[in-house]
């Protein structure tokens, strides 16, 4: 029988560190830590064929065109607008606050936790630019008109909840998000505004 | 003198060092956890433009990168000074954009590539003409998710 304890001889672990560290080194080399952030979009399908671009119509009232030139200036509807300005103007057009009758239509709908209402949700931003518009004048167009569908959002949701849009469950938020659907429309390009 | 009797040598007490490798170990898996692998080398200079209103990209597999902008100081002699655009580890032409997004799409699993989503990391500086021409590339090949890369104004 065994004759007290047999020692088993211990490994030497004083370098484990070491090869962690190295493995440390590695993977703080190799990695990035940026999160990636954007603007989300939805491109229109490819057109299957040339007359069907003519076929949707829609109501001039319905529509608010936004053009940026190779200038980077900024034309919504028929008035010059700075950057600034875009987003306030963006609000009034989707909302139509006192139902005027050159901002889009109402219709009735049916929508889950607010009943009947009326929605503007045949109304289509149009946003069009030059080839020479600079990538960054683009983005900021971009920028504020999601910024003014989320600002009506939280303000739909601050009324009828007194909470954030983000903080919504997800049900109220698709209820939210049918009460102001994101209708923005990048036309086929145009080369206009010169060189 | 007594006092300073030399009877054996006093020794430091060594510092306990077996926990050491455990944090270390902590620490990676901390970093292998919150970074992502870098992909490719970039070719072309990339600042992403500012804006506000941001997502989070969501789901690193089932996104596809294109990069828009000026080579690198030391490409450019080779390949001027015009925006271009680079797939995966080399420049593209705009036609290699519908081959390139079916080839990602296929190699992913047949159940994400709906999901698939397209990040346009487009430099600032970059004229849209050329940003038109890919959008249109994409729409012809079926990628309508699609996500501009943009910093937030602080």
């Amino acid at each position: 029988m065994a004759k007290g304890k047999r020692s088993v001889p211990e490994i030497n672990s004083s370098s484990t560190a070491d090869i962690a560290f190295l493995l440390l080194i590695f993977f703080l080399i190799t990695t990035s830590m940026d999160t990636d952030r954007g603007l989300a979009r939805r491109l229109p399908p490819p057109p299957e064929n040339k007359e069907q671009l003519d076929d949707i119509i829609v109501k001039e009232r319905n529509v608010l065109p936004v053009r940026i030139n190779a200038n980077d200036q900024l034309m919504v509807g028929s008035d010059y607008l700075t950057v600034g300005e875009l987003r306030d103007r963006a609000k009034e057009f989707i909302a139509n606050p006192f139902n005027e009758a050159n901002l889009p239509e109402k219709h009735e709908k049916e929508i889950p936790y607010f009943g009947k209402v009326m929605v503007t949700d045949m109304h289509v931003i149009s946003l069009q630019n030059d080839r020479g518009t600079s990538y960054q004048a683009y983005i900021d167009v971009q920028n504020e008109l999601v910024a003014a569908y989320n600002e009506l959002r939280n303000e739909l949701a601050q009324e009828k909840w007194q909470k954030n849009y983000s903080e919504l469950t997800p049900e109220q938020q698709e209820a939210v998000r049918e009460y102001y659907p994101q209708k923005i429309s990048e036309a086929e390009p145009k080369n206009y505004g010169g060189k | 003198m007594g006092k300073f009797n030399k009877t054996g040598k006093r020794s430091m007490p060594t510092l306990n060092t077996s926990s050491l490798p455990d944090l270390i170990f902590s620490l990676l898996f901390f970093f292998m956890i919150v970074t992502t692998m870098r992909e490719v080398t970039l070719k072309v200079e990339f600042k992403a433009p500012v804006a506000t209103e941001l997502e989070k990209l969501e789901k690193k597999s089932l996104v596809t990168f294109i990069y828009v902008g000026r080579p690198t100081q030391d490409l450019r002699k080779k390949m001027g000074s015009e925006s271009r655009i680079q797939l995966n580890d080399k420049f593209a032409d705009v036609a290699e954009i519908q081959d390139y997004i079916t080839q990602e799409r296929s190699s992913m699993k047949e159940s994400d590539q709906p999901f698939m989503t397209v990040s346009l990391k487009i430099d600032k500086d970059t004229k849209m003409g050329i940003v038109t021409d890919i959008k249109q590339a994409l729409r012809q090949a079926y990628a309508l998710k699609i996500n501009y890369s943009a910093q937030l104004r602080q």
